[in-house]
């Protein structure tokens, strides 16, 4: 699965950024999302593959900057209702990270992915309430950092983002930072 | 790919600037923002500093080796074994191979403290799938972080339940997260009831005796509690809407205080009251107020309100009232609402954000079959969107523009079709649009000229990757013709000239299936053509079939075609030429082809006899007896070979001789199914064949059987695929009026508003003049006002292709319950201008229904013949099972409805008293059965119900008394078609005739087709007296009722239990009354009908059926108050739903 997983990533990767800004938001799903099964980047099991009808799927993105911000669905979803979420979502990273940036993301994947446990569980939007995520989140990074955390000299850290080679950047960016998740699929079984 | 780095490149600079001075002076963006010095960080700045993509392969094989040796060395602490997992996540998400570390992330979780915990459960939920092997490892983990007095323990726990958890295991941890529903924090309610929907996703029948539950969480206090619920009542309304009608006023309640801002300030969105949550309570009313005008009445109110107040200019308010839109279209229609509904779409479609424009153009899709008045007001909008950069507006004008379609703006709609087609690039898009362009074209196509073109284009466009259906509707459109024969060769004469002009071309390439369709045509109807020698037709089809990109499949297309036209020409050099190069030719069909044409051209009249001209639709009687070679079977016979078994024979003979478990004693079933099985005329010792292999069996039983098979519509093709039509969807779907509709509405005045429009724009540019003549003929046909001769001369004008009637017989019973319901609502408003054609219709429908059930009832009845003697010889209920019985019960499976009319002396005694109250007949009387009850009542009319079980089904005897003092006649009974449940043979009964004060009774035999716990059977009763009067009933039945007890030996048992896969385990608490393990079997065998096979100590099993024959096995096993259930067997629903039984019984005992 881990080929089709890449697979899916790249082609939702082409087929967001070869769209401009001024056209709308969403995207109906291509061949590659009818013929292969979901793999478990998408948080879902293969037993669902053969309900994968395949024009039901849409991606709904959003575009911060050098960052694109994808979610699959499937019709049970509102697209603009979606479209907020993603602004919520990116919101509350921006609360919880103090003034994200695109390398709080790569560093912290981990807690991105809390965090985006935090909103989205199993496919299925769980709190759209910022204020409740970021209590939830700064609860648990409360217990992080009782436990002694990770964090070290920020000094060092400032001087080697100065120091990376800039053409490297957008490479490691764009397969990092595509997060897909399925809101919903489930609703077919 | 490189205008993407560009892009991204001339953002950086401003991204790192930004970074700059939030990081700089003394570290402002916070401590730990960039931990540079975790390993995960020097990993990412080594592969930012590649520059290849093999050297970050390399890279990271290395770090792998490195990560597989730190995690499987016993001295790696758990903190380091976190740090190494973080940097496992990110290899797998740049899609590298790590799966030796999975079952570390599960130890992790397992271990560690709650940091490590957290993350190893993140681990495990992007590593792992939800059918992981490895997964069950975790459950106990989960079970123990669930009983954690630690909140963010549970709370970890209920997530990854939430994301991903072994089905099977959930019994394991249901108890838990039902008692966390009432947990005092809201976030672990709120994810409790997350984890219970998932549940229900992937188990519904383990979760369904906790529904009450999910209504406390619909009630509770916390707003994110209810939110969560929400979803699982979505999904159960859409699964069956009827069930939670009741809920309807606590929904409208709900949406009214979110939508006058009665929640907590924190659910503002923008100042928009919990948009989300609103969104998903519209969808929740759609789906309840569908087709209900009752339920929709309640919603009116509230919907009306959200328009009112969603009035902000914000993506989000947007969202909603799209929603409530939507809502409004779906539910019972009420003017007013949808006027402002309309205005709503309006401001969609005019938006200049394109999002908006995006969801207007689908909200017009969806409402245009209800109004199609809507698409003409927006018509300039429509075109704009036409010539949009974007393709998906593109595509979606499109698929608006294909539910306008008619018979005069077809060419305009397919030709935009078709351009658009020819610039898109996606695989899916194509296949979609082609389906689209060819439905349009069969259906709507003003010329044969036209239609021929268009489905070229379809073809050669579409290439290979069009729906197999496509081609052989055409074909068989070609084929099977029109009413009109002249017609008909006009449009096969078009089509065999427009192919060879194709193929004039030299090398022209098109894709495999369009060389296949041009094969067949041509050598189907090539000789209309009278002006074209065949010998050029052959010519070019050999010429073809030395072509490398022709594929071997379409080679033997291009065989048959050139079979079939050298049957028609009296002898030919390319036909010699072609045999003569292939019969050495190393494609074995190829060669087998080249022989089979140089022997039929040996004999020029046995061909000519066999490849007869256009009878490509004719009927063959296939023999599928194989009758004609008994004389060859009887005469091996007589030499000693060993006569004919078939495989499953063999195979159960082998089974047997292994002394594997046998259901059907051989000679009781033989005996039975000499006697009843009659219909399929032989006898295999299962009762399981029928209809195969006869000749073996003939000659064995020494009896001839002309059992001689006729397959209706079989055509007579040939080919190494052999071409079937498969087409009978697309056909009904033709024959649907809703797609016709459209074009009953152009009939009469089209030309007036698109003349009136021209006075009005002579002022305008020239590229607006363009678009106003292209709206002009894109919207014709779509009058406002063109209600008046709609009816006329529908069918006829718009549909130039219309199929032989004979396709209709193939429409099943679903299609035709699906076109009576289109027919109805699009008849609806017309009723006063156009009666007569309604009631055409209707007979139409009433004809098709009645061939409808006649064909399932035959089907009935095989079953039947095949299933009796199985089910007779097993003992069947209670302990009562006399010879008289059987007899009599084999009887009802031949007859399933009789009347008994009670001896005239009884009926007065038993009127005298309580007047009318029915009683089963005496040979059923001996049966366990039910009570008598009352279903429904009327004056004139009571009806009774009692089931009967019997062994081999279930026996509804419905009984009508008549209270009145005259005889009614023609009394009907029709049992609607139910999603679980059939009705042997036919669900209607007609009693010719009921006297006064007496009582009719019909029995019907009912089986359960899909397994669920609990279902309704309705049905309703029709009778004369003075006036028309329908009385509606509706029957609960229960999976008790199919259950049967089977009697088996331990020994049957234990290799059944072996062989059966799907098992549900569970352990339910005994109640002090049962608490005897014996006290508890016994209520499992008298409530459940389950037969005890055998008792040891503590352990029993017990085994039952679901009629007819699906065995499920129980095992349970006491301790310490519970009882533990294991059931098996091989339908998985059915352990789920005895289960649920058992849990009932054992509470209310």
């Amino acid at each position: 699965a881990e080929e089709v997983q890449q697979q899916i990533i790249r082609e939702t990767f082409h087929l967001v950024l070869k769209r401009d800004d001024h056209i709308c938001n969403f995207l109906e799903c291509g061949s590659t999302w009818a013929v292969s099964p979901p793999p478990k980047a998408l948080h879902r099991s293969s037993c669902l593959c053969s309900l994968f009808g395949g024009s039901d799927y849409k991606l709904i993105y959003r575009h911060y900057a050098t960052l694109y911000f994808v979610f699959c669905v499937d019709s049970s979803e509102s697209e603009l209702g979606i479209l907020d979420l993603i602004q919520v979502f990116v919101e509350t990273l921006d609360k919880c990270f103090e003034n994200v940036c695109e390398l709080d993301l790569i560093f912290h994947m981990d807690k991105v992915h809390h965090i985006l446990q935090e909103v989205v569980i199993g496919g299925m939007v769980l709190e759209t309430n910022m204020n409740e995520i970021v209590a939830q989140v700064e609860a648990q990074s409360k217990l992080e950092k009782a436990e002694g955390g990770l964090s070290a000299a920020p000094s060092r850290a400032v001087s080697a983002v100065k120091n990376i080679n800039l053409p490297e950047i957008p490479r490691n960016i764009n397969i990092g930072d595509i997060n897909i998740k399925v809101p919903n699929l489930s609703q077919f079984m | 790919m490189s205008d993407v780095v560009e892009r991204t490149l001339s953002v950086l600079p401003g991204l790192l600037g930004q970074h700059e001075p939030g990081a700089g002076p003394g570290g402002a963006g916070g401590p730990g923002r960039v931990s540079a010095t975790s390993r995960l960080g020097s990993l990412i700045r080594s592969i930012t500093a590649l520059t290849s993509k093999h050297e970050e392969e390399k890279l990271i094989q290395q770090e792998l080796t490195s990560l597989k040796a730190t995690v499987s060395a016993p001295t790696t602490t758990l903190r380091l074994m976190k740090e190494c997992m973080v940097r496992l996540i990110y290899c797998e998400m740049l899609g590298y191979e790590s799966s030796f570390g999975y079952i570390h992330a599960i130890k992790l979780a397992q271990q560690g403290n709650l940091l490590e915990k957290r993350v190893g459960y993140l681990a495990v939920s992007l590593f792992l799938h939800e059918n992981h092997e490895l997964l069950l490892l975790l459950v106990n983990t989960v079970v123990k972080d669930l009983q954690s007095t630690n909140l963010v323990e549970v709370c970890m726990a209920l997530t990854i339940v939430s994301q991903i958890f072994p089905r099977e295991m959930i019994p394991a941890v249901l108890p838990l997260i039902e008692d966390k529903l009432q947990h005092s924090k809201e976030i672990i309610r709120r994810k409790a009831v997350q984890a219970l929907y998932k549940f229900y996703l992937i188990a519904p029948n383990q979760v369904q005796h906790i529904h009450d539950k999910f209504r406390k969480a619909l009630c509770d206090r916390d707003a994110g509690v209810m939110a969560a619920s929400l979803h699982i009542y979505l999904q159960m309304i859409k699964e069956n809407s009827s069930g939670y009608k009741d809920l309807t006023g606590s929904f409208v309640t709900i949406l009214k205080q979110v939508v006058g801002g009665k929640l907590p300030i924190d659910f503002n969105y923008h100042s928009v009251p919990a948009p989300w949550l609103q969104i998903q309570l519209l969808r929740i009313l759609g789906l309840l107020g569908k087709d209900d005008p009752r339920t929709s009445e309640l919603m009116y109110d509230v919907l009306d309100e959200s328009l009112r107040r969603a009035e902000i200019n914000h993506n989000i308010t947007y969202a909603i009232l799209f929603e409530c839109v939507q809502t409004i279209y779906t539910i019972h229609p009420k003017s007013e609402l949808l006027e402002k509904a309309a205005k709503c779409i309006g401001k969609f479609v005019l938006s200049p954000k394109i999002n908006l424009k995006y969801l207007g153009l689908k909200a017009l899709t969806y409402v245009i079959q209800q109004d199609p008045k809507l698409a003409l007001q927006h018509q300039m909008t429509i075109i704009e969107c036409l010539d949009h950069p974007d393709p998906i507006i593109k595509r979606e004008t499109l698929e608006l523009l294909y539910r306008i379609t008619n018979g005069q703006n077809v060419i305009v709609i397919v030709q935009k079709m078709l351009d658009y087609l020819k610039e898109s690039k996606e695989e899916y898009a194509i296949i979609n649009l082609v389906g689209k362009i060819a439905e349009l074209a069969e259906k709507y196509a003003p010329d044969n000229e036209w239609f021929i073109q268009t489905m070229n284009a379809v073809f050669s466009v579409g290439g290979d990757v069009v729906h197999p259906d496509i081609p052989n509707n055409f074909l068989r459109l070609l084929a099977e013709g029109f009413d009109d024969g002249k017609e008909d060769d006009q449009l096969r004469m078009y089509a065999v000239q427009s192919y060879l002009a194709l193929l004039e071309e030299e090398d022209a390439l098109y894709p495999q299936k369009f060389f296949q369709v041009m094969s067949w045509v041509l050598g189907e109807y090539s000789s209309l053509v009278t002006d074209v020698d065949p010998e050029v037709i052959l010519t070019k089809l050999h010429s073809l079939l030395k072509k490398t990109f022709v594929t071997s499949e379409t080679k033997v297309w291009i065989m048959a075609a050139v079979t079939k036209i050298a049957s028609r020409t009296s002898c030919s050099k390319t036909v010699d030429k072609l045999i003569q190069e292939f019969s050495s030719s190393l494609d074995t069909y190829m060669r087998q082809y080249a022989f089979e044409l140089k022997h039929l051209c040996e004999d020029k009249a046995l061909m000519k006899n066999l490849l007869p001209f256009d009878a490509s639709c004719n009927d063959m009687v296939v023999d599928a007896s194989l009758s004609f070679l008994d004389g060859f079977v009887a005469e091996g016979l007589g030499r000693g070979a060993a006569p004919y078994k078939p495989h499953h024979q063999r195979q159960e003979e082998k089974l047997s001789q292994e002394k594997a478990l046998n259901f059907e004693p051989y000679g009781l079933s033989f005996a039975s199914s000499v006697s009843s099985s009659g219909i399929t005329g032989r006898q295999s010792p299962t009762g399981l064949s029928f209809g195969s292999d006869t000749s073996g069996n003939s000659a064995e039983t020494g009896h001839k059987e002309t059992n001689t098979l006729k397959l209706e519509g079989v055509c007579k093709l040939w080919g190494k695929e052999g071409y079937l039509p498969k087409k009978e969807n697309k056909v009904g779907k033709e024959n649907e009026p809703q797609t016709v509709s459209c074009g009953r509405l152009l009939a009469g005045q089209v030309g007036d508003p698109p003349a009136s429009r021209s006075d009005q724009v002579a002022s305008l540019s020239e590229e607006d003049k363009e678009k106003q003549q292209l709206a002009s003929t894109l919207f014709i046909g779509l009058g406002s006002n063109a209600g008046v001769s709609l009816m006329g001369k529908v069918d006829t004008a718009t549909q130039k292709f219309k199929r032989k009637s004979k396709i209709d017989e193939t429409q099943n019973s679903e299609e035709v319950s699906d076109f009576q319901h289109s027919a109805a609502s699009d008849f609806g408003p017309l009723l006063d201008t156009a009666p007569i054609n309604i009631e055409d219709c209707e007979g139409k429908i009433n004809t098709r229904l009645r061939k409808a059930s006649m064909c399932s009832s035959d089907i009935v009845e095989d079953n039947l013949a095949f299933e009796t003697p199985q089910s007779l010889k097993k003992s069947g209920l209670g302990v009562r099972l006399s010879d008289s019985r059987l007899s009599q019960s084999s009887l009802f499976a031949d007859s399933n409805i009789e009347i008994f009319q009670p001896s005239p002396s009884a009926q007065c005694g038993r009127a005298s008293k309580t007047p009318l109250v029915p009683s089963l007949p005496e040979e059923l009387e001996e049966l366990a059965h039910s009570e008598v009850v009352e279903l429904c009542q009327s004056d004139a009319l009571s009806l009774y119900l009692c089931k009967v079980w019997t062994d081999n089904s279930l026996l509804l005897t419905v009984f009508v008394s008549n209270k009145t003092t005259s005889a009614l006649n023609a009394v009907n009974l029709a049992f609607e078609a139910a999603e679980h449940f059939q009705i042997l043979e036919s669900p209607t009964y007609q009693f010719p005739v009921i006297e006064a004060q007496s009582v009719g009774s019909c029995q019907k035999c009912v089986w359960m087709d899909k397994i669920c716990t609990q279902g309704i059977l309705s049905g309703s009763v029709n009778y004369q007296s003075e006036m028309e009067t329908r009385l509606e009933f509706s029957i609960t039945l229960s999976l008790l009722d199919f259950i049967r007890p089977v009697e088996m030996t331990t020994e049957d048992f234990g290799k059944l239990w072996l062989s059966l896969s799907n098992d549900v385990k569970q352990n339910i608490k005994m109640s002090s009354s049962q608490d005897s393990f014996s006290a508890a079997l016994n209520t499992l065998q008298q409530k459940l009908k389950l037969h005890i096979v055998d008792v040891i100590g503590n352990e029993g099993i017990l085994a039952c059926q679901l009629l007819p024959s699906v065995p499920c096995l129980l095992h349970c096993r006491t301790h310490s108050g519970m009882l533990a259930l294991w059931f098996r067997s091989p339908c998985s629903a059915l352990p789920d739903g005895l289960l649920y039984q058992c849990q009932k019984v054992m509470e209310e005992s």
